[in-house]
């Protein structure tokens, strides 16, 4: 196959929630498999996904704001049901006795597949989420038109 | 149809979407152009997604098997 004939794949990741992050590790290292160049736009409550974990923010509000929406991805819990960590925890467990690939382990399925993962300027600001509380694996710190690009040229999906 | 011999196989029985799909990526890659590539399943949605990455790929499915719950599935490596 002419690999540039194939539909880039450009996905924002504006949820912080497993499940839909899950959803769109899915579709990126999917995309990936069949050849096609995929990128990956973490923004918001998304960048979660791409951060170490460690607390954040700098002024009073921020540091509320890191304590309150925790970075990390085996932190993150379920859209609904979560009841405190309880949902993910039995959510996790399900999946794992279903054979289904963790969270974690597509993210780097995903990084394998050279799935390009990008990160919001503007969210990261606003949050005052700094380049070293991001992951070393995360591509560029990029803008909408980055993404506005790069979706014109394939498929775009908003999760 | 006529038998063939695969080169090698992939073992993605238990594993779940997408991984089968995943792995036949990376497993296809390790095979001659030409070759044969076996990828045993277990999921039930790799019916559908094997079929549909060989399309997009340009891949040949030569063949689908179905018993006991594993799905078999014979391709060739066309680039």
């Amino acid at each position: 196959m002419n690999e540039t004939d194939a539909k880039k794949c450009s996905i924002v990741v504006f949820s912080g929630d497993m499940d839909k992050t899950m959803a769109a590790f899915i579709i990126a290292t999917t995309a990936a498999a069949m050849g096609r160049e995929t990128s990956m736009f973490f923004t918001f409550w998304g960048l979660k996904a791409i951060q170490k974990g460690n607390p954040t923010g700098k002024g009073l509000f921020g540091k509320m704001l890191g304590l309150m929406n925790r970075g990390g991805i085996d932190r993150i819990g379920p859209s609904r049901l979560n009841f405190g960590g309880i949902g993910r925890w039995m959510f996790k467990k399900m999946m794992k006795d279903k054979g289904v690939t963790s969270l974690p382990e597509l993210r780097q399925m995903a990084i394998d597949l050279g799935v390009n993962l990008l990160a919001c300027q503007m969210s990261m600001d606003v949050m005052e989420i700094t380049r070293e509380d991001l992951i070393d694996e995360v591509a560029d710190v990029v803008g909408a038109a980055t993404y506005c690009n790069e979706a014109l040229q394939g498929q775009a999906l908003f999760i | 149809m006529s038998e063939f011999t695969p080169t090698k196989t992939l073992d993605a029985r238990g594993l779940q979407c997408p991984m089968p799909v995943v792995k036949t990526s990376q497993e296809i890659k390790k095979v001659s152009v030409g070759d044969i590539l076996e990828v045993l399943a277990t999921d039930p949605g790799s019916m559908a997604d094997i079929t549909a990455w060989c399309k997009s790929t340009g891949n040949e499915l030569l063949k689908m098997d179905k018993g006991d719950g594993v799905f078999k599935f014979y391709i060739r490596r066309v680039n």
